[in-house]
This record gives structure tokens, sequence and C-alpha cells, in this order.
């Protein structure tokens, strides 16, 4: 505001003059904005740093069984800390895999025209729309007892093989929901993309997979950065699809709803709800830096 | 790898004789896109042949297959069947562009964003696998070349327009290409920086005889830069020629009028071996017969009255600095363009006086 206002001092011209007296325009616009900031600040208070300094506040208080802090309790009992560490790896392994096969896609989507394109494109963020119940759901009909996998490894073996009810299935399950958003991203990225620089380094004599080192991944690697941290995060808090899998599947959001619902043991559930919002906004809060693009957090 | 190991020996050749360039029957159609009309034909099947060592200039208005003349050529672009594309005894048509040994000049400039200057004109070197001093060393030479002393580290976003398209110029020089192709490589700079640009190119595609074949819009840029000129019409070659050639005996209409400004003056009849035009008549021994002859601004000179062959009334006056353009009605369809000496002075509505040198007209032959 202020070099708006010291302009408008020096150059009438840039705020109203009225007998040739100027009215800064800044000042104005200023105490105007005052005015419509007061409810939203209201609204960010009651609705969102109050709870929340609640929450911090309430993840320091005592664990029901042991009575150590809950903060400390996360970082040092064995049970929460591998149901952190088992989020942590499980979110990794998701948006790197999701990054690099959607990658590949988007990246020959974006550059090929075929018949049936935009049937495909829409048939690809179709899983978009699905809640995590409904994706939990499909990841039983492809890996669960009685699913498509389980069918065929009977006929085949005699056996019954599934890996729904367990990491697996969810990594498959968070997989499903990740890559059609990648693929979108980075077909988004590789069109906005100017193609005479893959046509200047082919021209150089790069080959197909130069080209990609050298000039497309540098080139997408903003769209890529931002949209791997998006699928980090969407996994972390994801809760739809572990809980329609089985509450045995050892994740923080699941710790944090039986801690909640079963023991009522309200400081772990703050601590480990605290630790998991932390972890997701540090991951898209280095996303922007390096992307520097906007990042938007995930559902 | 094979074709690796080939390629680096190429990159490593003495600076060789240059190579002549042909297109045969290269002519390009893109089907019709969908839910829109039929096929469109960019460019008709054509021949040309650039001699070892010339600059070509593909001159045209836009839309008239100047770019895709150019990127069959580089292999970005495949011909319809039956087109062919010679590097000099080398058919590269099947050959993809990596393969071509060509350097490319982009409008963009298409410089690669992560790098900085040095790393960008050393990209191809870097591919073709030479040894970390041979690519210090023709960086080094580049540089100098292009005159980018002192900005090798820069990343490339902080240079100006001018010093971006030196850089790419540098970079695909670097490689020694068999044939540099330019595609209106001055099209985004401002004019003062276009024309300093545009004589050092020229200095340079002559110093470095290099085939060449170099895109543009602008006669003027054409007129300098070209050994020849091919000036396209919707997806053919209107004319072939030297400069020279193509502005003073235009093959068309087209072409006398799409390369400078050009009087059309129509002949109504002949009288004692003089022809009538608008506002007077001309003297000359040839050109009975004709029905329309033609003649340059520049060929028009002012007389007095009395001996003026042609007279007419100054209907506007342009003011360009080393001349000016006067519009003089002469009673004919359009008025006829004079360049005149900057100095003298005119009014609209002042009569002038006007003669033509038998020299400075000439016919074209698809003129009606
Ligand atoms: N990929 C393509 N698909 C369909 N039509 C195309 C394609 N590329 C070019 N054309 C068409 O071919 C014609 C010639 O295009 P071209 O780019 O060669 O023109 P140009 O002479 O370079 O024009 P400009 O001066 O505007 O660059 C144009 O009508 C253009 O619309
Ligand atoms: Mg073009």
């Amino acid at each position: 505001m202020s070099p708006d206002r010291r302009e408008s001092r020096r150059q009438p011209r840039s705020g109203a003059v009225f007998e040739g007296r100027s009215v800064p325009k800044g000042r104005r616009r200023l105490r105007g904005w005052s005015w419509m900031l007061a409810p939203a600040l209201g609204f960010f208070l009651a609705f969102w740093l109050l709870p929340f300094v609640r929450l911090i506040v309430m993840g320091a208080g005592p664990d029901n069984n042991t009575g150590i802090a809950g903060y400390w309790m996360v970082l040092t009992h064995e049970q929460y800390l591998s149901s952190l560490m088992s989020t942590l790896l499980l979110s990794i392994a998701v948006s790197v895999s999701a990054v690099l096969i959607a990658g590949f896609c988007g990246y020959f989507l974006a550059r090929h025209q075929f018949p049936g394109k935009s049937w495909l494109l829409s048939m690809l963020t179709f899983p978009l729309a699905f809640p995590g119940v409904v994706v939990g759901f499909l990841v039983i009909m492809l890996g669960g007892r009685q699913g498509a996998l389980a069918q065929l490894s009977l006929w085949a073996t005699g056996e019954r093989w599934t890996f729904a009810y367990s990491l697996t299935g969810l990594f498959v399950g968070y997989l499903y929901f990740s890559i059609p958003r990648v693929i979108m991203t980075v077909m988004a990225a590789c069109e906005k993309m100017d193609t005479s620089l893959e046509e200047a380094a082919r021209s150089l004599g790069a080959n197909t997979r130069q080209v990609v080192v050298d000039v497309i991944i540098p080139a997408i690697r903003p769209a890529l950065i931002s949209t791997g941290a998006i699928c980090f995060a969407t996994s972390m808090g994801a809760f739809g699809t572990v809980f329609t899998l089985g509450t045995r599947i050892n994740v923080v959001p699941i710790a944090i709803y039986g801690e909640f619902t079963n023991y009522a043991n309200f400081a772990m559930a703050a601590a480990l709800s605290v630790i998991l919002g932390l972890v997701t906004w540090i991951s898209l809060f280095f996303a922007r830096r390096l992307s520097g693009e906007y990042v938007g957090g995930g559902a | 790898m094979a074709t690796n190991i080939v390629r680096n020996e190429n990159s490593n050749r003495p600076a060789t004789a240059p190579i002549s360039l042909r297109l045969r029957h290269c002519g390009r159609t893109f089907p019709g896109t969908r839910g829109s009309h039929a096929p469109h034909v960019a460019l008709q099947p054509l021949d040309l042949d650039v001699e070892p060592g010339e600059t070509l200039v593909l001159l045209g208005p836009s839309g008239c297959g100047k770019t895709t003349t150019l990127r069959i050529i580089s292999g970005l672009e495949q011909p319809d069947i039956g087109g062919q594309v010679w590097f000099g005894e080398e058919d590269v048509t099947q050959l993809p562009i990596e393969k071509r040994d060509v350097g490319m000049v982009f409008q963009n400039y298409a410089l690669f964003p992560n790098m900085n200057v040095e790393a960008n004109i050393a990209y191809g070197l870097r591919i073709r696998g030479l040894s970390p001093d041979d690519i210090r060393r023709r960086v080094g030479e580049m540089v100098d070349m292009v005159h980018l002393n002192g900005l090798e580290r820069r990343p490339v976003h902080e240079l100006s327009g001018g010093q971006k398209q030196r850089v790419a110029l540098a970079r695909a020089l670097a490689v020694r290409p068999r044939v540099l192709l330019f595609d209106e490589p001055l099209a985004a700079l401002d004019a003062k920086l276009r024309d300093r640009l545009r004589v050092d190119i020229g200095q340079l595609l002559r110093s470095l005889g290099i085939t060449s074949v170099y895109v543009t819009h602008d006669q003027a840029e054409a007129m300098a830069l070209g050994d020849r000129i091919a000036v396209m019409e919707n997806g053919r070659i209107a004319q072939l020629g030297t400069p020279r050639e193509i502005y003073h005996h235009p093959g068309s209409a087209f072409v006398a009028d799409f390369i400078g400004s050009v009087n059309r003056l129509e002949i109504k009849g002949a009288e004692e071996g003089q022809l009538m035009v608008a506002g007077g008549r001309l003297s000359v021994a040839r050109y009975h017969g004709a029905s329309v002859l033609y003649c340059r601004p520049e060929d028009i000179e002012v007389c007095p009255v009395t001996q003026a062959a042609i007279t007419g009334r100054v209907l506007q006056t342009f003011f360009l600095g080393q001349s000016q353009r006067l519009f003089v009605d002469t009673g004919a369809e359009t008025p006829l363009q004079v360049e005149s000496p900057s100095r003298e002075q005119w009014l609209p509505g002042q009569t002038i006086g006007l003669s033509i040198a038998e020299e400075a007209l000439f016919s074209i032959a698809d003129a009606q």
C-alpha cells in the first residue's frame, strides 16, 4: 500500500483530483479493505485458529495409559512411530510411482493425436470423481477375497490371492486416484511447453531419451513437483479408502480415528493430527518453493 | 550405437566443402481436422535446388508454405509420398531430423531455459560426445564469432532478444551443420536490432559459406541476405531468382507487388510511336502491343511540366526521411506513386510533371 500512496502524492493523476487537492487512492482503498476484512478475520479466528490452537495444546496433554505427553509418545512409541513411518513411505511410494507412470502417459497423450483420445481422457479422469470409499470398494473388487485376482488365482493355482486388505491394496487404491490428476497436470504442462525447444534439441542430434532428460523434464519440473506433492499430501491424509479396506492397516488417519473413537484418547488423537498436518503442510510448502508455482492442498 | 560412432566422426570433421540441397517433388497435404473440411494442401509438389554454400531466401506472405518447406528440409515434417530431400549425394528423405545434421534458428530463439549461454552453445557438442577440451575450444570460437564475449555464464533469460538470437545462432553453428535453416529469426526484434543482426548474419553466412535456407516475410531482409530468393504464393514458388532479377524483372504481378511498390500503367493506345497512358504519353520504342506496363516509384522522375511526358495533380505526400513518396492523380484508377528527393516541397493540389525512362518500364508475362 505505501508505495502506492507515495506515488499518488507525487502524481495527483493516480488519485482523484478535487479542486486541485489530490485524494490518495491507496488510503481510501485500505479503509474499505479493513471493513471487508473484519468478517473474514472473525471467521478465520472462529473456525480455524481457535480449534487449531486448541488441538495443538491438546496434543501436549498426557496420554491416557502412560501419562506421557502426546507428541513425545508419537515420536518415541513403537506403535505410533511405525504408523507414521508406514504412512510416510506409502505416500512417498504413491507419489513417486504416480509421477513416473502418469508422467510418461501424460507426455504421450499430450504429443499424440489418435482416434478415441478424448474418450480415453474422459475415462481416465473418471476416478477423480470417486469418493475414497468407492475407490476402496474397487480395490476389493480387484484384490479382495471375492476379487478378480482371487478368482483367477483360484482357477489357476487353487489358492485365493488377495492384496486388498494390506498396504499394497492401499497403494493400488491411492495410485488409482493419483494417476489421473498427474496425467492432467502433465498434459497441461506439455501442451503449454514450447515445442520448438524439443525441435531445437533434436536438430542438434539429441535422441528421444536425451530430449526427455535435457528438455522436457526441466520444462515440466514445476508441474511434476507440485502434482507429486499434492499426491503425497492426499495420500497422507486420505481416510475413506483405508477405512473401507479395513481398520487393521496401520496408517495415521486410522490411528487418529482409533484413538479418538475407540479409546477417547484425545491427547494422542490431537498429537497425531497436528503431526500429520505439519508433515503435509511442509511438503506443500517445499513443493511451492521448488516449483515456483502455486500448490493447493488435496482432498 | 553404431550411428552414434559415425556421428562423432562426422562432427569432428574439418569444415568440409559445403553441400548442395535439393528438393524433388516435395509437397505437403495436411489432413482435414475433425469436424472440418477437406485435406489442406499447404505445399504443392515443388522442386528446389540450393547450390553449395548458397543462401536461399524463402519469401512470401503468411500461410504461403515457407515454414512447411523449411520443416521438410529439416526433417521435422515428411513430404507427401513421392517427395525426396537430397543433401549433396545423400537421400535424407527417411532420416529423422537428429540424423540430418541441420542447424536451426527459430523466431522465438528456443534456447534451453535451464542452461546458461555456454551450456546452450555446447549442447550439440555434448550430444556428439566431444571431449570437454574440444567443447570448450569450440564454444570459445563460437562466442567470439557471434560477439557474446563476457556473457558465457549468463542464464539465457537475462539476455536481450538480439543476444538470445546470437546464442541460438552460435548453438546451431557449433556442430558445423551441413545445412543451416532460419525461420524468421529477426521477426521478434525491434527495427534497430534487426538491422544490426541482419548485417552480422549476412557477413557470417558469406564468410562461412554454409548452405542455408532463410525464411522471412520481410522483403528488405530477403534482398540483403539472399543469394537467390524464392518468392512463394499459395504453397508454390511464384518466382526464383537473384534479388536483382526479382526486383527488376518480376515474373508476375504478385511478385512485383510483393517486392517493393509498383505502378501499373494501362496503355490506352499508340500514336506516332508513343504509348498513350493516363495523364500523358510515353515515348518508347519497345512494348508496342502491350496492354499494361509497370514501373517502380523511384524510377519516375519529377521534371518541369513543360517537358513532362505525364502530368498530374499531387494528392498526398509522405515524408520518409531519405526521400518522400508522392501520390499523383493522373486520371487513372489508382494514383501514381513517385519517389522524389526529400528536400523538394510538394503540396496537395499542385500540378506536377513526370518523366519515365524507357529502361525503367517493364511488362509482366501473366499480367492483363
Ligand atoms: N500441422 C499443420 N496442420 C494443418 N495445417 C497446417 C499445419 N502446419 C501448417 N499448416 C497450414 O499450411 C499452410 C502453410 O503454413 P506455413 O506454416 O508453412 O506458412 P508460412 O508461410 O510459414 O506462414 P507464416 O509466415 O505465417 O509463418 C497454412 O495454411 C497453415 O495453416
Ligand atoms: Mg512460418
